[in-house]
């Protein structure tokens, strides 16, 4: 059986009255990349916040390298996160920092290294990524796409033990994407690190993923390797590889009831 | 019956807001920074934002303030044939009331509105997010230095206003409608006390600086994340902090020198 | 750098903030150091200080001297009791000095002046000037005035 990293164990979460996970179990193997798919709007951030303890489950609990990271204390907390690298969707970059600042912080916060070593760290992150030249700009100069990629560099800075993509392909020319495949294929080879990516790219995640979890309407509806949902006779898994706007994976967020019985009533 | 009902729900809210907020300025500022060197720069950069930054704006307003007093003064007072005390009149009316309270007023506008906006921007875009995500707690590296520069800046502020004031009212009164150099400025000696005066007004900016740098920070932290949140808490910021400063000067006043 | 001047422009807020703090302290409040000067203290009563304030200056020939140290009331004589600081350098106030409460211009604030008298022993530390005038009180004044009006009409 394969070597677990995160186990996610009949977890519920609901924003307010909308039930984002009921009872949601799946695992994410260690020095692995496991790709998280879904459509838009059912959770998939949310369960990257959820594993890394932003948010807090109704029910259910996570453990990260086996611990539950709900029932840390602070300091207990902060000391795991410090293993983990978020990439996040909006990228996230510190506005008040340069390029260079932004990737060297993590490194300056968790290490005791000098101002050489993390410079030579962080050219070597920025230059992974293509983007060594922009190293003294700062974050409102750079275009979305570019931003995404520091930010890229900066959860990898520490080459932390497991990596959280959140959609790193959106917005990327076909070479930049190349190159982040790439990239993200190289950290797992060297490192065995343990990678979860989300994104919407069907084939770019099938290509490099080792384990898939697909959600949707709060469920897992397939997790498995990229061969068996490839072959998945599930009606939904083949409407979302397909991209078919019909079927049974509702594509419209559901909608408020008590809105359209308001309109009628008046 | 209905009201009283929502009163009481209105009044476990407030409560409860200000339970909320008062935790987080405890949690901001008794979480004690790992590397003291980067604390202090971080300090340094709000000092330089949160102080330098408003400098221009309060110098001008209390030098124009203050000569706009001696005008006033210096007709009221001629009336009596007491012009001469113009300059007694000028400087307790600049230390006890207008210094701090312009000054908290103008703080408010100027630099509390922008730390909510900033900090707002920065909740908006995750940024907060992204520190918690690398362990680093961000009450401690974004509130922190932000709120402790707020409270050092605004009595500093309001000292150069007050002195500015002073300046302006001399440049009006002594050289342009002609009081007596001497007795402008041996009538205020003479009324001007170091610690029921000057003491008490840095007393009174010393607590309007906490009360607008603790509704700024936090305003910005609980803001609803979006453009319209964040114009919305910035003015929630102007409108709490400008009356925030009102019923503490009401209330101070009345501690300090209520008993006449 | 960037920073580097930002620290200067921030040191020199805080000088600017703290000489404004000591221009108010010295300037407008008074509070010398220079007036830390020996003083002696002497006492006087009065029957009504009308409004004297503590920290009032006391004058002889209408040159300063000293001032109001601080005034209680004394209540075995129903009087008032000012206690003043006089400079160490004016040691030479006969012990038979009168003092008065007096007012500069018709609203302004109360001082005390001392008349130098004949004697030759002089207030020593801790002394009181016993010949006292009150100061004068306003509606006193004019009632005064009035009551004379209608008495000398009355005749
Ligand atoms: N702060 C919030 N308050 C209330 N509801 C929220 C909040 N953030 C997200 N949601 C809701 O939670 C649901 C899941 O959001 P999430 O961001 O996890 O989606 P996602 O799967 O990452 O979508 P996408 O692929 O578009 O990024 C959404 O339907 C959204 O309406
Ligand atoms: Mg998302």
């Amino acid at each position: 059986m394969l070597d677990v990293y995160i186990k996610v164990q009949n977890l519920s979460f609901s924003r307010g009255d909308r039930v984002i996970y009921e009872d949601v179990s799946l695992t994410i193997p260690r020095g692995k990349i496991t790709a998280v798919m879904g459509p838009s709007g059912t959770g998939k951030t949310t369960l990257l916040r959820l594993i890394a303890a932003q948010l807090s489950p109704d029910g259910g609990e996570i453990q990260v390298d086996g611990q539950n990271v709900h029932t840390l204390s602070r300091s207990a907390l902060y000391k795991v996160r410090e293993k983990i690298g978020m990439l996040f969707q909006s990228g996230a970059l510190f506005s008040d920092m340069t390029v260079f600042e932004n990737v060297a912080f993590p490194l300056e916060e968790h290490t005791t290294l000098n101002a050489n070593e993390i410079k030579k760290i962080v050219l070597e992150k920025l230059h992974s990524v293509g983007l060594r030249g922009a190293a003294a700009l700062k974050p409102s100069e750079l275009s979305g796409g570019m931003a995404r990629r520091v930010a890229l560099a900066r959860a990898i800075a520490l080459d932390p033990e497991l990596v959280m993509f959140d959609e790193p392909f959106t917005g990327q020319d076909p070479i930049s994407k190349g190159v982040l495949v790439e990239l993200i294929r190289k950290l797992n080879a060297a490192d065995a690190i343990t990678s979860v990516l989300v994104s919407h790219d069907v084939e770019e995640s099938l290509s490099i993923a080792d384990h898939v979890c697909i959600l949707a309407g709060g469920r897992v509806i397939a997790e498995g390797t990229p061969d068996q949902i490839r072959r998945s006779e599930n009606a939904q898994v083949k409407q979302f590889l397909h991209g078919e706007p019909d079927g049974p994976v509702p594509f419209h967020y559901p909608e408020d009831l008590g809105l359209e019985q308001g309109g009628v009533s008046q | 019956m209905k009201g009283l009902i929502s009163l009481g729900a209105w009044f476990f809210d407030w409560l409860e807001a200000i339970g909320r907020a008062g935790i987080f300025l405890f949690q901001s500022l008794f979480r004690l920074p790992v590397r003291w060197g980067e604390a202090v720069n971080l300090l340094v950069r709000q000092l330089y934002s949160v102080g330098v930054l408003s400098l221009v704006i309060i110098i001008v307003s209390g030098t124009f303030i203050g000569m706009v007093l001696s005008l006033q003064g210096y007709s009221i007072l001629a009336k009596f044939g007491s012009e001469d005390s113009v300059g007694q009149l000028l400087a307790l009316s600049l230390l006890r009331e207008l210094g701090p309270v312009v000054t908290a007023l103008l703080f408010a506008g100027r630099a509390g509105s922008s730390l909510t906006a900033e900090i707002g921007l920065m909740k908006a875009t995750e940024q907060l997010s992204s520190y918690e995500m690398m362990g680093v707690d961000p009450l401690r590296r974004v509130i922190a230095p932000r709120f402790i520069a707020g409270v050092i800046c605004l009595p500093l502020l309001s000292m150069v206003f007050s002195a500015a004031g002073i300046i302006g009212g001399v440049l009006v009164s002594v050289g342009w409608l002609g009081v007596s150099d001497g007795s402008f400025w041996s009538l205020m000696q003479q009324s001007v006390y170091f610690d029921t005066d000057i003491l008490n007004g840095l007393i009174k900016a010393l607590v309007f600086a906490v009360a607008i740098t603790w509704i700024s920070v936090y305003q910005g932290y609980e803001c609803v994340p979006t453009s319209e949140g964040i114009g919305k808490a910035t003015t929630r910021t102007v409108v709490l902090g400008s009356l925030a400063v009102l019923a503490l000067d009401f209330v101070l006043t009345a501690a300090m020198f209520g008993d006449f | 750098m960037r920073s580097k001047r930002a620290e200067l422009l921030v040191g020199c807020f805080i000088v600017l903030g703290l000489a404004a703090f000591v221009y108010l302290a010295v300037q407008v409040s008074g509070l010398g150091f220079s007036s830390q000067k020996d003083t002696y203290q002497i006492v006087a009563r009065f029957d009504d200080i009308g409004g004297l304030s503590e920290r009032a200056k006391v004058t002889i020939a209408g040159v300063t001297v000293g001032s109001v140290d601080s005034i209680s009331y004394d209540k075995d004589l129903y009087m008032a009791k000012v206690t003043m600081n006089i400079e160490s350098d004016v040691k030479n106030i006969p012990d038979d000095s009168s003092i008065a409460i007096l007012t500069s211009g018709l609203l302004g604030e109360k001082y005390l002046g001392i008349s130098i008298g004949a004697e030759d022993r002089m207030l020593q530390n801790g002394d009181e000037i016993h010949d006292t005038q009150s100061a004068l009180v306003l509606e006193n004044l004019i009632s005064q005035f009035l009551f004379n009006k209608t008495s000398g009409s009355d005749k």
